[in-house]
């Protein structure tokens, strides 16, 4: 299986579209998820499919990057998640990415990005003006990326506690 | 937080050459954009030219280059050349072994590994981009010239 999607993603120069994910893309995801994570757990993402795939899609917003040079077999390159989320502790209306993948044979072909790019437009035209994630400070790969497409720290700090 | 005289020259210069990637330039020139000395800035080159962030161009019309990967070198890597970047990890003496003791140092760690994950995970590059957006003064990211792929929403 993971031959099969390294095949799939191979290093090649990427024609990268954007689109809204289908039921179809769904193996894709959760593959390329698991290859990631290293847990594999169709069951949260079917659910997740349901949620932000088919649900309150005007602010929902669940889309897959592929690789479009052969037109007839898109390679699934990533994926990205977020939703509008409002009144979190007073916070005005923002979008909120809780979700970003990209095919680590794939990087650095610009899919991250143009996913990214694809859902700010999509909570600008939902009527957001604020785009936020939240990442683990030391996940040095996903802090890198997210700042140097101009992320800055919020106002928001997360924050947590052992419950013995 | 407050950055050493030392630690923000070089992280200037650093901004000033790599976005002169192949050029040169030399201490007097960003030395006169950030009103310091010559001499206080040539021992801060020296300092990034051992950690080969920097390479000095002897000759008529010499300088310093930026030999550092722009897209990987952070403003971490820059800051440790010159400063303690676990001050919370510094003996504190006899009060340390004390709850009070204790109890503060858990604070100021929390504070300095927010502020080591912040330094890490912006490079040079994104400085640059940051530095471009605010001299734009719109606020937007600025234009790299480089062909974005398409990121608008298809239906």
């Amino acid at each position: 299986m993971a031959a099969a999607r390294k095949k799939r993603a191979a290093k090649t120069d990427a024609e990268v579209g954007v689109r809204r994910v289908k039921a179809a893309d769904m193996t894709n995801v959760i593959e390329l998820d698991a290859h990631i994570t290293k847990v594999p757990k169709a069951d949260y993402w079917n659910d997740v499919f349901k949620r932000y795939g088919r649900q309150r899609l005007h602010e929902r917003f669940f889309l897959v990057a592929e690789d479009r040079v052969d037109r007839e077999n898109p390679r699934l390159l990533g994926f990205i998640i977020g939703e509008v989320r409002a009144w979190e502790f007073g916070s005005t209306p923002c979008g909120w990415v809780f979700a970003l993948s990209v095919d680590p044979d794939a990087r650095l072909h610009g899919s991250g990005r143009a996913l990214l790019d694809a859902i700010s437009a999509a909570f600008k035209k939902a009527g957001v003006s604020k785009m936020r994630t939240m990442v683990e400070r030391n996940t040095m790969l996903q802090m890198l990326f997210f700042r140097s497409e101009g992320m800055m720290a919020g106002p928001y700090i997360q924050l947590e506690k052992d419950l013995d | 937080m407050r950055l050493q005289i030392s630690t923000q020259l070089a992280i200037f210069a650093a901004l000033e050459l790599a976005a002169r990637e192949g050029q040169q330039l030399s201490v007097a020139d960003i030395g006169e954009k950030y009103g310091v000395s010559s001499h206080h800035l040539a021992k801060v080159m020296h300092v990034m030219g051992r950690a080969g962030l920097v390479r000095s161009v002897r000759g008529a019309g010499g300088g310093y280059q930026f030999a550092g990967n722009a897209r990987r070198t952070t403003l971490l890597d820059v800051v440790q050349l010159f400063e303690d970047a676990n001050s919370a990890e510094r003996e504190g003496g006899a009060a340390d072994a004390t709850p009070e003791g204790q109890a503060l140092r858990q604070v100021l760690s929390e504070i300095d590994d927010i502020a080591r994950a912040t330094l890490g995970s912006i490079t040079i590059a994104t400085m640059r981009k940051l530095v471009e957006r605010n001299a734009s003064g719109n606020g937007r990211q600025p234009k790299t010239g480089q062909q974005r792929p398409r990121g608008e929403l298809a239906s």
